[in-house]
C-alpha cells in the first residue's frame, strides 16, 4: 500500500518537474492564433474596429472580447476569412464600425499646409514626411488610407483620393460569358 | 544532317492563312506625321523620360533610359521634335492610356551619330549594359529585356542557344520573311549570342510550311565559322513556345517554375537576332520591327515599321476595306483585341472613345502582327454553354495541365486551388479554347485567376509592409518615452550631485524636498544680485518732488509685499 502511494507521489513529482519544465523550455511568444487573425486583417491600422490598431484587434477576436465583423476596410472577404479560419459562421459587417471604401489615399494640399505636425503624429505608419513649421507630404506608397490624419488637421488640407486604375494595376475582370440568349 | 524530334504533349492545328502576306516583298513604311512612343514597351520597370517638350530629337537618339537591371531603354525612331510627355492610348486590352513621348516627325529623318561596337573587344557585362541602353528586347512577343537574358549567370556558360523560327500561330508570316530575306543578318545576331552565352550548340527550329525560310537560313549557315543546324519542325501549334521548342528539339523539358537557362539552354526569338545584330554592326538601336497586316485588308503584307507608327497607318497603307469588326495586335489564338475593337465575349473595359476602326494606338516592340478582323473571317463564337468535361481541352494542353479543373477552380474564385493544378505553368496559347465544343473562353478565366492572384499578392505585400511601419512606430514611440524620462533622470541626478559638491553643505542627508528648497533658494538669492546689480541709473539728480513720489510709491510697494508675504507664512511653516 505504502509503497504504491510512494510510487505514484514519486510519478507525480517526476511528471509535474518535466511539465513545469517544458512549459518554460517550449513556450511561446504571443497568441498563435492571434497571429493567424492578423495576417488577415489589412493592416490599415485606422481603429475603426474600436481597438488601436489591427493587432490589438486580432488579440481581442482570439480572446473572444470582440466579433469578426468589425473590420470595414476587410470587407466582406476579411469577415469570410475570419470566420473560416475561426469555424464559425459568416455574417454581415457592423454598420456602426463604417461601411468599406474604395482603396483611397491621402494628398496634402501642400499650398495650404501650415506644417504643424499634427498629421505626422496621428500616422500610424509613419507615411507622413514634414517638420515644424516646413510643409507635410504623403509617401503615396507607404498609405493605408486610414483616415487617422484628417481629424488633427487645423486647416484641413488633406483629402482622400480613391486610387485610380492605372495600367500596372489593371487586372483581367471575371469574363462575361453568356450562356442563354433571353427573349 | 538529321535529328530526331520529340514532341509534346496536346497542341492542335488550326488553318495556317500564311500564303496571304508571304509572297509579297517587305515594304519599309513610311514615317508618319506623328510618332506615339511608350514607354512601358518591355517587361519589367518602364523607361524613364530624359528629354524634355519642345527638344529637337533625332532618329536613334535615346528618349528614355532604362530603369533598373530588368528593363530596357526606348529612343526616337524618326528626327523631329518632341510635342509631349504623358499620358496616351497604348496597344494593351485594357483601353487604358500610359506614358508615351509623342514626336512630331520632320521628314529628314535624320540619325544620330552612331558607330558599330566591336563586341569581342568588351567586357561582357559592358557589352549587356550597351545593349540594354540599345533598347533590346525579345520581339517574339513577350518582350523581355535581352540583356538579360544574354546573362548566363552563375554557370558561365549556356551550352544550348536555341533560336526560335516556329512562328507557329496563324495569319503571322514576319519571321517567316524576315528569314527569307535577312538570313545573313540573323545569323550574325546568334554569333553575339553565342559569343555572350558560350553556347557550344546552336539550333534554329523552322515549321515545314515555310520551305523558303528554311532554305535561306541553311544557305546562310553554310557561310559562318561555326556549327549551326537548322532543324525543320512539323508544323503544329504551338510548336513556337519556347518550352514547346525546347522540348521538340531537345527531349528535355522545363520543369515547373523552373528557366530554361537552369537546365541550360536560352531561347531568342529570329527577329531578336536580327536586331541584335543591327545593333552590334550597325550601332542602330531597336527602333524599327517587322509587322505582318493581314486579314481583312486589301494587300496583307509585310511592313518594315518604325515603333510609335500608328496602327491605322499601316491598315491604310495594306488597304483598309469595310466591315472590319476589330482588330487583334497578334494572332488569332493569344492575339489582344485593340482597344475599342473588343469582339463579343469580352467585357469592354473602359469606354474612352476614338471611333471603333480608327486605331490611333501606335505599333511597340511587342507588335508582331496586325490582324484585321471580319465578320467572314472570324465569325462571332457561338453562345458559351456549360462545360460538359469532355476533357478535350486537356488532350489539347501543351504545358499538361488540366484546364477544366482549372476553369472550374477560377470561375468558384478558388485560386489557392488553381495554383496547385500548377495555373502558373499556362502559357495562354489558346488551345484549349480551341478546341471547347462548348465555346468556353477559358483562356479567358485563366488570364483572370492570375491577375487576381498577383493583385492579392500585391496587397498582401503592402499590408506586410504596413504591419512592419506600424510594428516599428509603436517600438519608436516606446523609446522616445524611455529616452525622455532617462533623460530627465540623469539631469536630475546631475544636479543633485553639483549641490552636492557646494563647499556649504551642512545638511547631514538632504532630502529631495530640501535639495528642491534649497535650489529655489539659490536661484532667488541669483536674483536679487542680478536686480540689486541692475540699480536703476536715472535717480541720481532727481528734483525733490521726484525723490517724494518716487518715496511714497516705494513704501506702498513696501506694504504690498508685506502684506502679500503674510498669509503665505503660515503656509511656509507647515
Amino acid at each position: 500500500m505504502l509503497t504504491a502511494i510512494l510510487v505514484m507521489v514519486a510519478l507525480a513529482v517526476v511528471i509535474g518537474l518535466v511539465l513545469g519544465w517544458s512549459a518554460i523550455r517550449f513556450k511561446v511568444e504571443g497568441n498563435p492564433l492571434a497571429e493567424k487573425i492578423d495576417a488577415i486583417l489589412p493592416q490599415t491600422q485606422c481603429g475603426q474596429c474600436g481597438f488601436p490598431g489591427c493587432r490589438p484587434y486580432a488579440e481581442a477576436i482570439a480572446k473572444g472580447e470582440a466579433d469578426i465583423n468589425q473590420c470595414p476596410p476587410g470587407g466582406e472577404d476579411g469577415v469570410k476569412k475570419l470566420a473560416e479560419l475561426l469555424g464559425v459562421e459568416p455574417k454581415p459587417l457592423d454598420e456602426t464600425h463604417g461601411t468599406p471604401k474604395p482603396k483611397s489615399v491621402a494628398v496634402i494640399d501642400e499650398q495650404t499646409c501650415i506644417g504643424c505636425t499634427l498629421c505626422i503624429q496621428a500616422c500610424p505608419v509613419d507615411a507622413i514626411v514634414g517638420a515644424a513649421k516646413q510643409m507635410h507630404t504623403i509617401v503615396a506608397d507607404e498609405c493605408t488610407g486610414c483616415e487617422l490624419c484628417l481629424p488633427p488637421c487645423p486647416v484641413d488640407c488633406i483629402t482622400m483620393v480613391p486610387v485610380a486604375e492605372d495600367l500596372p494595376h489593371w487586372k483581367w475582370k471575371h469574363p462575361v460569358i453568356m450562356l442563354k440568349e433571353v427573349p | 544532317m538529321s535529328r530526331t524530334l520529340h514532341t509534346f504533349k496536346g497542341g492542335v492545328h488550326p488553318p495556317e492563312h500564311k500564303s496571304e502576306s508571304n509572297s509579297r516583298p517587305i515594304h519599309a513604311a513610311p514615317v508618319p506625321r506623328e510618332l506615339v512612343i511608350p514607354m512601358r514597351q518591355h517587361m519589367g520597370s518602364p523607361a524613364k523620360p530624359v528629354v524634355g517638350v519642345g527638344e529637337r530629337v533625332l532618329k536613334g537618339q535615346l528618349i528614355g533610359e532604362a530603369d533598373g537591371y530588368i528593363s530596357s531603354a526606348v529612343h526616337a525612331s524618326s528626327s523631329g521634335i518632341v510635342r509631349a510627355i504623358g499620358l496616351a492610348a497604348v496597344p494593351h486590352v485594357s483601353g487604358l492610356p500610359d506614358e508615351c513621348i509623342t514626336i512630331e516627325t520632320d521628314g529628314l529623318d535624320e540619325w544620330i551619330d552612331h558607330a558599330p561596337l566591336d563586341y569581342r573587344a568588351m567586357e561582357p557585362s559592358d557589352l549587356r549594359m550597351r545593349l540594354r541602353d540599345m533598347g533590346l528586347a525579345g520581339l517574339g512577343g513577350a518582350v523581355f529585356p535581352s540583356a538579360v537574358k544574354l546573362d548566363p549567370g552563375a554557370r558561365h556558360h549556356c551550352p544550348t542557344l536555341i533560336i526560335n523560327g516556329g512562328e507557329c500561330e496563324p495569319w503571322i508570316t514576319c519571321d517567316d520573311v524576315l528569314m527569307r530575306h535577312h538570313a545573313g543578318d540573323i545569323l550574325q545576331g546568334v554569333a553575339v549570342m553565342r559569343h555572350l552565352l558560350g553556347s557550344t550548340e546552336i539550333l534554329i527550329g523552322i515549321e515545314d510550311n515555310k520551305p523558303e525560310a528554311i532554305a535561306a537560313m541553311q544557305a546562310a549557315a553554310t557561310m559562318m565559322d561555326f556549327a549551326v543546324e537548322v532543324v525543320t519542325l512539323p508544323t503544329i501549334y504551338p510548336a513556337g513556345g519556347a518550352k514547346q521548342m525546347i522540348e521538340m528539339l531537345t527531349g528535355k523539358q522545363v520543369p515547373s517554375g523552373k528557366l530554361s537557362t537552369d537546365i541550360g539552354i536560352q531561347v531568342f526569338n529570329v527577329g531578336t537576332a536580327h536586331a541584335l545584330a543591327r545593333a552590334v554592326h550597325h550601332g542602330e538601336p531597336l527602333i524599327s520591327r517587322l509587322v505582318t497586316v493581314t486579314g481583312h485588308v486589301l494587300r496583307p503584307q509585310n511592313f518594315d515599321v518604325l515603333i510609335g507608327t500608328p496602327m491605322q497607318v499601316l491598315i491604310d497603307l495594306a488597304g483598309d476595306r469595310d466591315g472590319s469588326t476589330g482588330v487583334l495586335m497578334g494572332g488569332p489564338m493569344m492575339g489582344m483585341p485593340m482597344p475599342h475593337t473588343i469582339p463579343h465575349g469580352l467585357q469592354p473595359v473602359a469606354d474612352r472613345s476614338p471611333l471603333v476602326g480608327d486605331l490611333g494606338v501606335p505599333v511597340v516592340k511587342a507588335t508582331n502582327c496586325i490582324l484585321v478582323q471580319s465578320k467572314e473571317l472570324f465569325p462571332p463564337l457561338p453562345k458559351a454553354l456549360p462545360c460538359i468535361r469532355c476533357i478535350r481541352c486537356a488532350d489539347a494542353c501543351p504545358a499538361e495541365l488540366q484546364p477544366q479543373e482549372l476553369f472550374r477552380f477560377a470561375k468558384a474564385g478558388d485560386f489557392g486551388r488553381a495554383q496547385e493544378y500548377h495555373l502558373f505553368d499556362c502559357i495562354e496559347c489558346g488551345c484549349c479554347s480551341y478546341v471547347c465544343p462548348s465555346h468556353i473562353p477559358l483562356v479567358d478565366f485563366y488570364r483572370y485567376a492570375k491577375s487576381e492572384i498577383w493583385t492579392r499578392e500585391k496587397e498582401k505585400r503592402a499590408a506586410d509592409l504596413a504591419r512592419e511601419r506600424h510594428e516599428f512606430r509603436q517600438f519608436r514611440l516606446e523609446r522616445e518615452k524611455k529616452e525622455k524620462a532617462e533623460k530627465l533622470a540623469a539631469k536630475a541626478q546631475a544636479k543633485r550631485a553639483e549641490l552636492a559638491a557646494t563647499p556649504a553643505d551642512e545638511r547631514a542627508a538632504p532630502t529631495d524636498a530640501d535639495a528642491k528648497k534649497a535650489l529655489i533658494a539659490a536661484a532667488l538669492a541669483r536674483a536679487q544680485a542680478k536686480k540689486a546689480e541692475a540699480a536703476p541709473k536715472n535717480i541720481e539728480h532727481l528734483a525733490p518732488d521726484t525723490q517724494r513720489e518716487i518715496n511714497e510709491i516705494e513704501a506702498r510697494r513696501a506694504k504690498i509685499r508685506e502684506m502679500a508675504r503674510q498669509p503665505l507664512e503660515p503656509e511656509e511653516k507647515t
